[in-house]
Protein backbone atom coordinates (compact mmCIF):
# COMPACT_ATOMS: atom_id res chain seq x y z
CA UNK A 1 0.00 0.00 0.00
CA UNK A 2 1.29 3.40 -0.99
CA UNK A 3 1.41 5.58 2.12
CA UNK A 4 1.18 9.29 1.50
CA UNK A 5 3.83 11.33 3.28
CA UNK A 6 1.44 14.27 3.39
CA UNK A 7 -2.10 14.60 4.68
CA UNK A 8 -4.33 14.95 1.62
CA UNK A 9 -7.60 15.57 3.47
CA UNK A 10 -7.71 17.60 6.69
CA UNK A 11 -9.94 17.14 9.73
CA UNK A 12 -12.57 19.48 8.23
CA UNK A 13 -12.81 17.33 5.14
CA UNK A 14 -10.99 19.91 3.04
CA UNK A 15 -8.47 18.84 0.42
CA UNK A 16 -4.88 20.01 0.27
CA UNK A 17 -5.83 23.01 -1.87
CA UNK A 18 -8.84 23.84 0.29
CA UNK A 19 -11.49 22.28 -1.95
CA UNK A 20 -14.32 20.04 -0.83
CA UNK A 21 -14.27 16.48 -2.23
CA UNK A 22 -16.76 17.22 -5.02
CA UNK A 23 -15.43 20.63 -6.00
CA UNK A 24 -13.57 21.18 -9.24
CA UNK A 25 -10.75 23.68 -9.59
CA UNK A 26 -11.26 27.07 -11.18
CA UNK A 27 -11.66 26.62 -14.91
CA UNK A 28 -11.06 29.18 -17.65
CA UNK A 29 -11.50 28.39 -21.33
CA UNK A 30 -10.86 30.64 -24.32
CA UNK A 31 -11.40 29.83 -27.98
CA UNK A 32 -9.68 31.22 -31.06
CA UNK A 33 -6.42 32.10 -29.36
CA UNK A 34 -4.09 31.34 -32.29
CA UNK A 35 -4.01 33.04 -35.67
CA UNK A 36 -2.47 30.33 -37.87
CA UNK A 37 -4.54 27.40 -36.67
CA UNK A 38 -7.98 26.73 -38.17
CA UNK A 39 -9.25 26.37 -34.63
CA UNK A 40 -7.68 26.79 -31.23
CA UNK A 41 -8.40 26.88 -27.53
CA UNK A 42 -6.65 27.60 -24.25
CA UNK A 43 -7.64 26.11 -20.93
CA UNK A 44 -6.62 26.74 -17.37
CA UNK A 45 -7.82 24.18 -14.89
CA UNK A 46 -6.30 25.10 -11.55
CA UNK A 47 -2.61 25.35 -12.33
CA UNK A 48 -2.85 23.42 -15.59
CA UNK A 49 -2.22 25.54 -18.65
CA UNK A 50 -2.84 23.88 -21.98
CA UNK A 51 -3.08 25.21 -25.51
CA UNK A 52 -4.63 23.29 -28.41
CA UNK A 53 -4.49 23.94 -32.15
CA UNK A 54 -6.59 22.22 -34.82
CA UNK A 55 -5.55 22.18 -38.46
CA UNK A 56 -7.86 20.79 -41.13
CA UNK A 57 -9.62 19.27 -42.78
CA UNK A 58 -6.55 19.51 -44.99
CA UNK A 59 -4.56 17.38 -47.41
CA UNK A 60 -3.00 14.26 -45.93
CA UNK A 61 0.75 13.91 -45.92
CA UNK A 62 2.11 11.25 -46.28
CA UNK A 63 -0.59 10.61 -48.87
CA UNK A 64 -0.88 6.85 -48.33
CA UNK A 65 -2.36 7.53 -44.88
CA UNK A 66 -5.50 9.02 -46.41
CA UNK A 67 -8.72 7.10 -45.78
CA UNK A 68 -11.21 6.63 -48.61
CA UNK A 69 -14.36 6.88 -46.50
CA UNK A 70 -13.53 9.38 -43.78
CA UNK A 71 -11.08 11.97 -42.54
CA UNK A 72 -7.96 10.82 -40.77
CA UNK A 73 -7.92 12.16 -37.22
CA UNK A 74 -4.45 12.63 -35.81
CA UNK A 75 -3.67 13.77 -32.33
CA UNK A 76 -0.44 14.74 -30.64
CA UNK A 77 -0.38 15.28 -26.89
CA UNK A 78 2.89 16.80 -25.82
CA UNK A 79 4.23 18.22 -22.58
CA UNK A 80 6.65 21.12 -22.69
CA UNK A 81 9.97 20.37 -20.96
CA UNK A 82 9.32 23.15 -18.45
CA UNK A 83 5.76 22.09 -17.66
CA UNK A 84 6.77 19.75 -14.84
CA UNK A 85 9.01 19.80 -11.74
CA UNK A 86 11.92 17.91 -13.35
CA UNK A 87 12.62 18.87 -16.95
CA UNK A 88 10.94 16.45 -19.33
CA UNK A 89 12.76 15.49 -22.49
CA UNK A 90 11.13 17.12 -25.55
CA UNK A 91 10.93 13.81 -27.44
CA UNK A 92 7.65 11.93 -26.98
CA UNK A 93 7.62 9.57 -24.00
CA UNK A 94 5.66 6.31 -23.88
CA UNK A 95 3.13 8.08 -21.68
CA UNK A 96 2.61 10.82 -24.27
CA UNK A 97 2.24 8.26 -27.05
CA UNK A 98 -0.45 6.39 -25.12
CA UNK A 99 -2.22 9.61 -24.16
CA UNK A 100 -2.21 10.82 -27.76
CA UNK A 101 -4.01 7.61 -28.69
CA UNK A 102 -6.64 7.67 -25.93
CA UNK A 103 -7.31 11.39 -26.46
CA UNK A 104 -7.80 10.77 -30.18
CA UNK A 105 -10.24 7.97 -29.37
CA UNK A 106 -12.04 10.27 -26.93
CA UNK A 107 -12.56 12.96 -29.60
CA UNK A 108 -13.24 10.70 -32.60
CA UNK A 109 -16.81 9.70 -31.65
CA UNK A 110 -17.83 13.37 -31.62
CA UNK A 111 -16.60 14.31 -35.09
CA UNK A 112 -18.43 13.75 -38.39
CA UNK A 113 -15.23 12.37 -39.96
CA UNK A 114 -17.24 10.76 -42.76
CA UNK A 115 -18.02 14.25 -44.11
CA UNK A 116 -14.38 14.75 -45.14
CA UNK A 117 -12.94 11.65 -46.83
CA UNK A 118 -9.27 11.74 -47.92
CA UNK A 119 -8.43 14.64 -45.61
CA UNK A 120 -6.63 14.94 -42.31
CA UNK A 121 -7.71 16.70 -39.14
CA UNK A 122 -4.77 17.34 -36.85
CA UNK A 123 -5.12 18.12 -33.17
CA UNK A 124 -1.97 19.44 -31.51
CA UNK A 125 -1.99 19.67 -27.72
CA UNK A 126 0.79 21.41 -25.85
CA UNK A 127 0.78 21.21 -22.07
CA UNK A 128 2.52 24.38 -20.90
CA UNK A 129 2.12 23.70 -17.21
CA UNK A 130 0.94 20.47 -15.62
CA UNK A 131 -0.70 19.90 -12.25
CA UNK A 132 -2.74 16.70 -12.46
CA UNK A 133 -5.55 16.04 -14.92
CA UNK A 134 -3.81 17.19 -18.09
CA UNK A 135 -5.37 14.51 -20.28
CA UNK A 136 -8.89 15.45 -19.28
CA UNK A 137 -8.26 19.20 -19.56
CA UNK A 138 -6.66 18.55 -22.98
CA UNK A 139 -9.78 16.76 -24.20
CA UNK A 140 -12.02 19.55 -22.93
CA UNK A 141 -9.91 22.17 -24.73
CA UNK A 142 -9.40 20.08 -27.88
CA UNK A 143 -13.13 19.71 -28.45
CA UNK A 144 -13.53 23.50 -28.15
CA UNK A 145 -10.69 23.96 -30.67
CA UNK A 146 -12.38 21.49 -33.06
CA UNK A 147 -15.65 23.40 -32.80
CA UNK A 148 -13.75 26.66 -33.24
CA UNK A 149 -12.28 25.22 -36.48
CA UNK A 150 -15.86 24.84 -37.71
CA UNK A 151 -15.66 21.07 -37.91
CA UNK A 152 -19.13 19.53 -37.66
CA UNK A 153 -19.56 17.66 -34.41
CA UNK A 154 -22.21 15.52 -32.73
CA UNK A 155 -21.42 17.09 -29.36
CA UNK A 156 -18.53 18.61 -27.48
CA UNK A 157 -16.40 16.25 -25.43
CA UNK A 158 -15.94 17.15 -21.78
CA UNK A 159 -13.65 15.38 -19.38
CA UNK A 160 -12.77 15.23 -15.70
CA UNK A 161 -10.75 12.92 -13.46
CA UNK A 162 -12.28 11.21 -10.46
CA UNK A 163 -9.75 10.10 -7.89
CA UNK A 164 -9.49 8.20 -4.65
CA UNK A 165 -7.77 10.02 -1.83
CA UNK A 166 -7.55 8.56 1.66
CA UNK A 167 -10.36 6.17 0.77
CA UNK A 168 -12.65 8.95 -0.45
CA UNK A 169 -13.77 9.62 -4.01
CA UNK A 170 -12.82 13.15 -5.03
CA UNK A 171 -13.43 15.15 -8.19
CA UNK A 172 -10.69 16.72 -10.32
CA UNK A 173 -7.43 15.43 -8.83
CA UNK A 174 -4.59 17.89 -8.56
CA UNK A 175 -0.93 16.96 -9.02
CA UNK A 176 -0.26 16.05 -5.38
CA UNK A 177 -3.46 14.03 -5.08
CA UNK A 178 -2.55 12.23 -8.28
CA UNK A 179 0.94 11.45 -7.02
CA UNK A 180 0.07 10.38 -3.49
CA UNK A 181 -3.57 9.33 -3.82
CA UNK A 182 -4.81 5.77 -4.23
CA UNK A 183 -6.41 5.98 -7.62
CA UNK A 184 -7.16 8.01 -10.70
CA UNK A 185 -10.12 7.53 -13.05
CA UNK A 186 -10.27 9.94 -15.98
CA UNK A 187 -13.67 10.10 -17.71
CA UNK A 188 -14.64 11.90 -20.92
CA UNK A 189 -18.21 12.20 -22.11
CA UNK A 190 -20.30 13.69 -24.86
CA UNK A 191 -22.56 15.38 -22.30
CA UNK A 192 -25.61 15.95 -24.49
CA UNK A 193 -25.59 12.44 -25.98
CA UNK A 194 -24.56 10.68 -22.77
CA UNK A 195 -21.72 8.62 -24.20
CA UNK A 196 -18.46 7.90 -22.42
CA UNK A 197 -15.60 8.26 -24.88
CA UNK A 198 -12.59 8.00 -22.59
CA UNK A 199 -12.47 5.84 -19.53
CA UNK A 200 -9.37 4.70 -17.74
CA UNK A 201 -8.43 3.83 -14.22
CA UNK A 202 -5.49 2.92 -12.13
CA UNK A 203 -5.49 2.22 -8.43
CA UNK A 204 -8.13 -0.04 -6.87
CA UNK A 205 -11.86 0.63 -7.06
CA UNK A 206 -14.91 -1.43 -6.14
CA UNK A 207 -17.82 -1.85 -8.55
CA UNK A 208 -19.85 0.42 -6.24
CA UNK A 209 -17.23 3.15 -6.48
CA UNK A 210 -17.46 2.91 -10.25
CA UNK A 211 -21.15 3.83 -10.08
CA UNK A 212 -20.44 6.66 -7.65
CA UNK A 213 -17.64 7.94 -9.91
CA UNK A 214 -20.05 8.31 -12.83
CA UNK A 215 -22.44 10.36 -10.71
CA UNK A 216 -19.66 12.66 -9.53
CA UNK A 217 -18.23 12.98 -13.03
CA UNK A 218 -21.65 13.84 -14.43
CA UNK A 219 -22.05 16.89 -12.19
CA UNK A 220 -18.53 18.19 -12.85
CA UNK A 221 -18.87 17.61 -16.59
CA UNK A 222 -22.12 19.62 -16.68
CA UNK A 223 -20.31 22.63 -15.19
CA UNK A 224 -17.35 22.41 -17.54
CA UNK A 225 -19.65 21.87 -20.53
CA UNK A 226 -21.24 25.27 -19.80
CA UNK A 227 -17.77 26.86 -19.74
CA UNK A 228 -16.96 25.31 -23.11
CA UNK A 229 -20.12 26.66 -24.69
CA UNK A 230 -19.51 30.10 -23.19
CA UNK A 231 -15.94 30.11 -24.56
CA UNK A 232 -17.26 29.44 -28.07
CA UNK A 233 -20.00 32.06 -27.79
CA UNK A 234 -17.67 34.73 -26.39
CA UNK A 235 -15.54 34.63 -29.51
CA UNK A 236 -18.54 35.48 -31.67
CA UNK A 237 -19.70 38.19 -29.29
CA UNK A 238 -16.31 39.81 -29.87
CA UNK A 239 -16.73 39.45 -33.63
CA UNK A 240 -20.18 41.05 -33.36
CA UNK A 241 -18.82 43.98 -31.35
CA UNK A 242 -16.09 44.64 -33.85
CA UNK A 243 -18.70 44.45 -36.59
CA UNK A 244 -20.60 47.38 -35.08
CA UNK A 245 -17.59 49.71 -35.12
CA UNK B 1 3.60 3.06 -35.46
CA UNK B 2 3.22 -0.65 -36.09
CA UNK B 3 -0.10 0.32 -37.53
CA UNK B 4 -2.66 -2.19 -38.45
CA UNK B 5 -2.15 -2.07 -42.18
CA UNK B 6 -5.33 -3.56 -43.57
CA UNK B 7 -8.07 -3.30 -41.04
CA UNK B 8 -10.96 -4.28 -43.23
CA UNK B 9 -13.70 -6.81 -42.96
CA UNK B 10 -15.52 -7.89 -46.09
CA UNK B 11 -19.09 -6.65 -46.26
CA UNK B 12 -20.28 -10.22 -46.63
CA UNK B 13 -18.55 -11.35 -43.44
CA UNK B 14 -19.72 -8.24 -41.66
CA UNK B 15 -23.34 -8.96 -42.50
CA UNK B 16 -23.05 -12.59 -41.41
CA UNK B 17 -21.35 -11.59 -38.17
CA UNK B 18 -23.92 -8.92 -37.36
CA UNK B 19 -26.86 -11.10 -38.37
CA UNK B 20 -25.66 -13.92 -36.13
CA UNK B 21 -24.97 -11.59 -33.20
CA UNK B 22 -28.51 -10.28 -33.32
CA UNK B 23 -29.65 -13.86 -32.78
CA UNK B 24 -27.23 -14.12 -29.84
CA UNK B 25 -24.73 -16.29 -31.71
CA UNK B 26 -21.09 -15.71 -32.43
CA UNK B 27 -19.31 -17.08 -35.50
CA UNK B 28 -17.35 -19.60 -33.43
CA UNK B 29 -20.49 -20.84 -31.66
CA UNK B 30 -19.91 -19.00 -28.39
CA UNK B 31 -22.53 -17.07 -26.44
CA UNK B 32 -21.88 -13.36 -25.77
CA UNK B 33 -20.30 -13.97 -22.36
CA UNK B 34 -18.39 -17.16 -23.20
CA UNK B 35 -14.62 -17.15 -23.14
CA UNK B 36 -12.56 -19.20 -25.58
CA UNK B 37 -10.55 -22.17 -24.33
CA UNK B 38 -7.46 -21.12 -22.41
CA UNK B 39 -4.22 -23.04 -22.09
CA UNK B 40 -1.29 -21.85 -19.98
CA UNK B 41 2.18 -23.40 -20.18
CA UNK B 42 4.78 -22.13 -17.74
CA UNK B 43 8.51 -22.58 -17.31
CA UNK B 44 9.05 -23.02 -21.02
CA UNK B 45 12.14 -20.81 -21.37
CA UNK B 46 15.07 -22.16 -19.38
CA UNK B 47 17.11 -18.97 -19.53
CA UNK B 48 14.30 -16.76 -18.26
CA UNK B 49 13.60 -16.40 -14.54
CA UNK B 50 9.94 -16.94 -15.34
CA UNK B 51 7.96 -17.56 -18.51
CA UNK B 52 4.53 -18.46 -19.80
CA UNK B 53 2.86 -19.20 -23.10
CA UNK B 54 -0.84 -18.47 -23.10
CA UNK B 55 -3.35 -19.65 -25.68
CA UNK B 56 -6.77 -18.06 -25.83
CA UNK B 57 -8.37 -19.93 -28.70
CA UNK B 58 -5.95 -19.35 -31.56
CA UNK B 59 -4.35 -16.29 -29.97
CA UNK B 60 -0.91 -17.01 -28.57
CA UNK B 61 1.19 -14.74 -26.39
CA UNK B 62 4.47 -15.48 -24.67
CA UNK B 63 5.82 -13.56 -21.69
CA UNK B 64 9.29 -13.83 -20.25
CA UNK B 65 10.59 -12.42 -16.98
CA UNK B 66 14.24 -11.43 -16.59
CA UNK B 67 15.66 -10.12 -13.34
CA UNK B 68 18.73 -7.94 -12.99
CA UNK B 69 20.33 -6.10 -10.13
CA UNK B 70 20.05 -2.38 -10.75
CA UNK B 71 19.63 0.97 -9.07
CA UNK B 72 16.23 2.14 -7.80
CA UNK B 73 14.44 5.21 -9.14
CA UNK B 74 15.39 8.30 -7.07
CA UNK B 75 11.80 8.87 -5.91
CA UNK B 76 11.36 5.24 -4.77
CA UNK B 77 14.73 4.36 -3.20
CA UNK B 78 13.26 1.46 -1.22
CA UNK B 79 11.44 -0.32 -4.01
CA UNK B 80 12.45 -2.68 -6.76
CA UNK B 81 11.80 -1.71 -10.37
CA UNK B 82 9.12 -3.14 -12.66
CA UNK B 83 9.41 -2.68 -16.41
CA UNK B 84 6.82 -3.99 -18.86
CA UNK B 85 7.39 -4.05 -22.58
CA UNK B 86 5.13 -5.44 -25.29
CA UNK B 87 5.85 -6.07 -28.94
CA UNK B 88 3.27 -6.74 -31.62
CA UNK B 89 5.73 -8.46 -33.92
CA UNK B 90 5.00 -9.00 -37.63
CA UNK B 91 5.31 -12.74 -37.10
CA UNK B 92 1.99 -12.66 -35.27
CA UNK B 93 -0.26 -11.16 -37.92
CA UNK B 94 -0.22 -9.78 -41.46
CA UNK B 95 -1.44 -6.47 -40.03
CA UNK B 96 1.55 -5.94 -37.73
CA UNK B 97 4.46 -4.10 -39.29
CA UNK B 98 8.11 -4.15 -38.31
CA UNK B 99 9.64 -1.12 -36.67
CA UNK B 100 9.89 0.49 -33.27
CA UNK B 101 6.94 0.03 -30.90
CA UNK B 102 3.92 1.99 -32.05
CA UNK B 103 1.00 3.31 -30.06
CA UNK B 104 -0.75 -0.07 -29.95
CA UNK B 105 2.32 -1.80 -28.50
CA UNK B 106 2.85 1.00 -25.98
CA UNK B 107 -0.80 1.12 -24.91
CA UNK B 108 -0.79 -2.65 -24.36
CA UNK B 109 2.43 -2.57 -22.31
CA UNK B 110 1.24 0.35 -20.20
CA UNK B 111 -2.15 -1.20 -19.46
CA UNK B 112 -0.50 -4.47 -18.35
CA UNK B 113 1.99 -2.45 -16.29
CA UNK B 114 -0.71 -0.39 -14.55
CA UNK B 115 -2.73 -3.47 -13.61
CA UNK B 116 0.28 -5.20 -12.05
CA UNK B 117 1.22 -2.01 -10.21
CA UNK B 118 -2.27 -1.21 -8.90
CA UNK B 119 -2.63 -4.79 -7.66
CA UNK B 120 0.90 -4.70 -6.23
CA UNK B 121 1.49 -8.05 -7.90
CA UNK B 122 5.25 -7.78 -7.64
CA UNK B 123 6.07 -6.93 -4.02
CA UNK B 124 8.50 -4.23 -5.03
CA UNK B 125 9.24 -3.33 -1.39
CA UNK B 126 10.65 -6.83 -0.90
CA UNK B 127 13.09 -6.50 -3.79
CA UNK B 128 15.52 -4.12 -2.09
CA UNK B 129 19.06 -5.45 -1.69
CA UNK B 130 20.90 -2.35 -0.44
CA UNK B 131 18.39 0.40 0.43
CA UNK B 132 18.66 3.37 -1.92
CA UNK B 133 21.41 1.70 -3.95
CA UNK B 134 20.73 -1.79 -5.21
CA UNK B 135 17.39 -3.39 -6.00
CA UNK B 136 16.04 -6.10 -8.26
CA UNK B 137 14.76 -4.84 -11.60
CA UNK B 138 12.07 -7.12 -13.00
CA UNK B 139 11.62 -6.96 -16.77
CA UNK B 140 8.43 -8.44 -18.19
CA UNK B 141 8.60 -8.77 -21.95
CA UNK B 142 5.44 -9.73 -23.78
CA UNK B 143 5.55 -11.04 -27.34
CA UNK B 144 2.46 -11.80 -29.36
CA UNK B 145 2.96 -14.92 -31.48
CA UNK B 146 -0.41 -15.35 -33.13
CA UNK B 147 -2.98 -12.54 -33.08
CA UNK B 148 -6.54 -13.74 -33.30
CA UNK B 149 -8.17 -11.20 -31.03
CA UNK B 150 -7.95 -10.10 -27.40
CA UNK B 151 -4.25 -9.45 -26.92
CA UNK B 152 -4.92 -7.54 -23.70
CA UNK B 153 -6.29 -10.54 -21.78
CA UNK B 154 -3.76 -12.94 -23.27
CA UNK B 155 -0.87 -10.60 -22.44
CA UNK B 156 -2.14 -10.02 -18.90
CA UNK B 157 -2.54 -13.75 -18.32
CA UNK B 158 0.91 -14.44 -19.76
CA UNK B 159 2.56 -11.74 -17.65
CA UNK B 160 0.83 -12.88 -14.45
CA UNK B 161 1.53 -16.59 -15.11
CA UNK B 162 5.18 -15.84 -15.81
CA UNK B 163 5.49 -13.80 -12.59
CA UNK B 164 3.78 -16.50 -10.51
CA UNK B 165 6.41 -19.00 -11.66
CA UNK B 166 9.41 -16.67 -11.44
CA UNK B 167 12.31 -17.61 -9.19
CA UNK B 168 15.06 -15.22 -8.13
CA UNK B 169 18.52 -16.21 -7.00
CA UNK B 170 19.07 -15.88 -3.26
CA UNK B 171 21.63 -13.25 -2.34
CA UNK B 172 24.27 -12.74 0.30
CA UNK B 173 25.11 -9.15 1.09
CA UNK B 174 28.30 -8.08 2.80
CA UNK B 175 28.68 -4.31 2.92
CA UNK B 176 28.28 -3.12 -0.67
CA UNK B 177 28.91 -6.56 -2.14
CA UNK B 178 26.09 -8.69 -3.45
CA UNK B 179 26.82 -12.35 -4.06
CA UNK B 180 24.28 -14.35 -6.05
CA UNK B 181 23.85 -17.85 -4.69
CA UNK B 182 22.88 -20.97 -6.58
CA UNK B 183 19.71 -21.45 -4.53
CA UNK B 184 16.53 -19.81 -5.71
CA UNK B 185 13.39 -18.48 -4.11
CA UNK B 186 10.03 -17.52 -5.61
CA UNK B 187 9.46 -13.89 -6.58
CA UNK B 188 7.38 -12.28 -3.81
CA UNK B 189 3.90 -11.73 -5.27
CA UNK B 190 0.85 -9.95 -3.90
CA UNK B 191 -2.54 -9.74 -5.55
CA UNK B 192 -3.25 -11.51 -8.82
CA UNK B 193 -5.02 -9.31 -11.36
CA UNK B 194 -6.91 -10.89 -14.25
CA UNK B 195 -7.60 -8.87 -17.39
CA UNK B 196 -11.04 -9.14 -18.97
CA UNK B 197 -11.81 -7.39 -22.25
CA UNK B 198 -15.22 -6.81 -23.79
CA UNK B 199 -16.18 -5.16 -27.04
CA UNK B 200 -19.40 -3.44 -27.97
CA UNK B 201 -20.94 -4.10 -31.38
CA UNK B 202 -24.02 -1.94 -31.82
CA UNK B 203 -25.60 -2.52 -28.40
CA UNK B 204 -24.23 -6.00 -27.81
CA UNK B 205 -21.42 -6.65 -25.32
CA UNK B 206 -19.08 -9.54 -26.12
CA UNK B 207 -16.49 -11.04 -23.79
CA UNK B 208 -13.10 -12.13 -25.20
CA UNK B 209 -13.48 -10.74 -28.74
CA UNK B 210 -12.12 -12.62 -31.74
CA UNK B 211 -10.16 -10.74 -34.39
CA UNK B 212 -13.23 -10.26 -36.61
CA UNK B 213 -15.25 -9.03 -33.66
CA UNK B 214 -12.53 -6.52 -32.80
CA UNK B 215 -12.62 -5.21 -36.37
CA UNK B 216 -16.36 -4.79 -36.24
CA UNK B 217 -16.39 -3.37 -32.70
CA UNK B 218 -17.54 0.18 -31.96
CA UNK B 219 -15.55 0.28 -28.74
CA UNK B 220 -13.48 -1.88 -26.45
CA UNK B 221 -13.07 -1.93 -22.68
CA UNK B 222 -10.67 -3.84 -20.46
CA UNK B 223 -11.21 -4.35 -16.73
CA UNK B 224 -8.42 -5.58 -14.49
CA UNK B 225 -9.88 -7.48 -11.54
CA UNK B 226 -8.13 -8.82 -8.43
CA UNK B 227 -9.14 -11.74 -6.18
CA UNK B 228 -11.29 -9.53 -3.92
CA UNK B 229 -13.27 -8.29 -6.95
CA UNK B 230 -11.62 -4.88 -6.85
CA UNK B 231 -11.01 -3.18 -10.15
CA UNK B 232 -7.27 -2.51 -10.51
CA UNK B 233 -7.41 -0.73 -13.81
CA UNK B 234 -9.64 0.14 -16.74
CA UNK B 235 -8.84 1.04 -20.31
CA UNK B 236 -11.41 2.04 -22.90
CA UNK B 237 -10.45 2.03 -26.55
CA UNK B 238 -12.05 2.23 -29.95
CA UNK B 239 -13.68 4.82 -32.13
CA UNK B 240 -17.06 5.16 -30.39
CA UNK B 241 -18.35 5.54 -26.86
CA UNK B 242 -20.18 3.55 -24.20
CA UNK B 243 -23.23 4.58 -22.23
CA UNK B 244 -22.44 4.65 -18.49
CA UNK B 245 -24.98 1.84 -17.99
CA UNK B 246 -23.11 -0.29 -20.54
CA UNK B 247 -19.83 0.26 -18.71
CA UNK B 248 -21.36 -0.75 -15.39
CA UNK B 249 -22.87 -3.86 -16.99
CA UNK B 250 -19.51 -4.67 -18.60
CA UNK B 251 -17.83 -4.28 -15.20
CA UNK B 252 -20.21 -6.81 -13.64
CA UNK B 253 -19.60 -9.27 -16.47
CA UNK B 254 -15.85 -8.74 -16.19
CA UNK B 255 -15.85 -9.43 -12.43
CA UNK B 256 -17.82 -12.63 -12.97
CA UNK B 257 -15.55 -13.72 -15.81
CA UNK B 258 -12.42 -12.96 -13.78
CA UNK B 259 -13.56 -15.35 -11.05
CA UNK B 260 -13.75 -18.13 -13.63
CA UNK B 261 -10.39 -17.29 -15.22
CA UNK B 262 -8.67 -17.22 -11.84
CA UNK B 263 -9.25 -20.96 -11.41
CA UNK B 264 -6.79 -21.83 -14.16
CA UNK B 265 -3.88 -19.69 -12.93
CA UNK B 266 -0.68 -21.62 -12.23
CA UNK B 267 0.05 -22.21 -8.56
CA UNK B 268 3.00 -20.30 -7.13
Amino acid sequence: MKISPIKLIDENGRRIDGRLPHEIRKVKIESGVLKNADGSAYIELGNNKIIVAVYGPREVYPKHQALADRALLRCRYSMAPFSVEERKTPSPTRREIELSKVIREALEPAIFLEEYPRTAIDVFIEVLEADGGTRTASITAASVALADAGIPMRDLVTAIAIGKVEGLLVVDLNGLEDQYGEGDMPIAMMPQLGYVTLFQADGRFTAEELKEAFKLANDAIKKIYEEQKQALKRKYLKVAEIGEI
Amino acid sequence: MSSKASEVLSLLKRDVLLGNLKRGERLDGRGPEDYREIKIETGIIGKAEGSALVHIGDTKVIAGVKAEIGTPFPDTPNQGVQIVNAELIPLASPIFEPGPPGEDDIELARVIDRGLRSAETIRLDELVLIPGKKVWTIFIDIYSLDYNGNLFDASGLAALSALLTTNLKKTEITGENIILKEEEQPLPVGRKPVYVTLVKIEDILLVDPSYEEELLADARITFIVDESDNICGIQKGGKKGFKPSEILKAADIAIETATKLRKILPST
